[in-house]
């Protein structure tokens, strides 16, 4: 009894130096964001990593999940004899939930392990202190590019997936099911409200932030050698999974009572 | 121009200096000996502000390096060029992008000017064109010299060298050796070379101090220290299994 109390508050306190270690990047990274110079390139360089690279899973994963979205939801509608619904029903839950969740999930295991071992390799191989040695500053070199580049990608790559998603669904009704397709698109865009995108797109920003912080934090914290990237790699993407969860939680409730 | 006086750092539980001072003169190559993981890599980075004492006073060209604000920091550390043990290039860069690293980031050259003046370094230390080269495509001592470059192309008034022919063939070695002469003849910069390869410490140094528990334990020329009477020094430097230091060796907390 007294181990297993041990290693709750073991656990409790290292939970709790995450966060502190976390808020305490955040805040050297906000500031580092207004110091100048400001170098786009760099920026450029891990938007075309984080978006553009990215594309191609996203487009898979978006189109499937619209696709099974459209079948699982057409089970219950033909029962109801209200097929014409699907439309309303995947777009909705798409671009409110589906479409964000879904596409911050992907980027946050392609390319927040691929910032968190990048970082750790630096780490271990004293790149960062190469860095600090010649004044330049970790935080503003490595960490503010990497959160401006998925803080935009991000909410773009939502976008796009949640138009890959509506076509996964169009192509089941349409095709499979036999909806016409401009009664398809009518009420898929009937249905939609601007509130609907504006919830969904929202959160978006909050997650691109989410995945920077964790996996650069976990990066900068790696210690030892091939071992402790690995390690850092895998806490990078659980601890960004579980906090994208959250955080949709929380922003989904605040939408939901606040703003109803 | 460096003046480290009763330095004390812990890591973990471990003090890796314990009350340690040593002082180097303007244009002096002392030499750091001691055995792995005795702390020089640990003073190196105090030297440069990467990592702060919990007490005593490190000061570089008149300037208490742990009371400097950033900005004061930033321009210090300009002054100052690190060779890093294992290299330490920044891979996603060409080897002309690293060499020229502090041009870019502090001088901001055009890409012209960059390649001239990373080329000039790298002909310096004898890798004329090789700028447009990954660092994942040299050789170890390939990249130890391309750090070399790296730090002089900042045109620097110190250079500290962190285990600079370690892990490399005798060779190779010894032509590093003869690099850090030659740039610390031809630059008059001031020089400090952690090492515990003797013979490159006889080679190069100016000074030799020995690192020991934490403390400079004996300092002298390369001559005084190679006929010390100090038993630990003798050991060390004679490279024998039996003495004071493996006799002692895991009781220093």
């Amino acid at each position: 009894m007294k181990k297993f109390f041990i290693a709750v508050g073991r656990e409790a306190i290292s939970f709790f130096y995450f966060l502190g270690g976390l808020a305490n990047l955040t805040g050297h990274t906000f500031y580092w964001l207004f110091v100048p110079p400001f170098r786009k390139d760099r920026v450029f360089e891990q938007a075309k990593k984080a978006g553009y690279d990215s594309l191609l899973l996203v487009s898979l994963i978006a189109f499937f999940i619209g696709v099974i979205l459209a079948l699982q939801t057409a089970v219950m509608m033909q029962r109801l004899g209200s097929e014409m619904y699907i439309a309303s029903i995947v777009a909705i839950s798409i671009v409110r939930e589906l479409g964000p969740v879904i596409t911050a999930l992907v980027v946050a295991g392609r390319v927040g392990a691929a910032i968190a071992a990048e970082i750790g390799s630096m780490q271990v191989t004293e790149q960062i202190d190469a860095l600090e040695s010649f004044a330049t500053n970790p935080i503003k070199y490595l960490v503010v590019p990497r959160l401006l580049a998925l803080t935009v990608t991000v909410p773009i790559l939502t976008i796009y997936s949640d138009l890959v998603g509506i076509l996964g669904g169009y192509l089941i009704c349409v095709y499979k099911l036999g909806i016409s397709s401009s009664m398809y698109l009518h009420i898929t865009f009937d249905g939609l409200q601007l509130k609907d995108v504006f919830t969904g797109l929202f959160k978006t920003f909050f997650f691109g932030m989410i995945i920077a912080f964790v996996s650069c934090y976990e990066g900068f914290n790696v210690e030892g050698g091939a071992e402790g990237v690995g390690k850092a790699t895998m806490r990078a993407v659980v601890s960004a999974f579980i906090l994208i969860i959250a955080a949709d939680c929380f922003l989904t409730a605040i939408f939901y009572f606040v703003f109803p | 121009m460096i003046d480290i006086r009763n330095v004390t750092k812990t890591l973990g539980e471990r003090r890796v200096l314990n009350g340690l001072s040593l002082k180097i003169e303007k244009g002096i190559t002392c030499v750091v000996i001691g055995r792995s993981g005795c702390g020089k890599s640990v003073l190196l980075k105090h030297i440069v502000g990467i990592m702060r004492p919990e007490s005593g006073e490190v000061v570089v060209a008149g300037k208490d390096v742990p009371k400097l604000n950033d900005e004061e920091l930033d321009q210090l550390r300009m002054k100052i060029g690190l060779v890093f043990q294992g290299g330490a290039l920044f891979d996603s860069l060409t080897v002309a992008e690293n060499v020229g690293f502090g041009l870019i980031e502090h001088e901001h050259i055009n890409r012209k000017e960059l390649l001239e003046r990373a080329e000039e370094s790298l002909c310096l230390v004898g890798l004329c064109g090789i700028g447009n080269l990954m660092p994942s495509e040299l050789s170890g001592g390939m990249k130890k010299r391309v750090s070399l470059a790296r730090a002089i192309c900042i045109k620097p008034e110190i250079i500290l060298y962190d285990e600079p022919t370690t892990g490399v063939d005798p060779i190779t070695a010894d032509s590093i050796n003869e690099l850090i002469k030659d740039l610390h003849d031809r630059l008059k910069v001031t020089s400090i070379v952690v090492t515990h390869d003797m013979t490159s410490a006889y080679k190069v140094a100016d000074r030799i101090a020995m690192l020991y528990q934490g403390k400079i334990i004996a300092e002298g020329t390369a001559e005084e220290i190679k006929n010390s009477e100090h038993p630990v020094v003798r050991q060390f430097v004679n490279g024998l299994a039996k003495g004071p230091i493996t006799e002692t060796l895991g009781t220093f907390k």
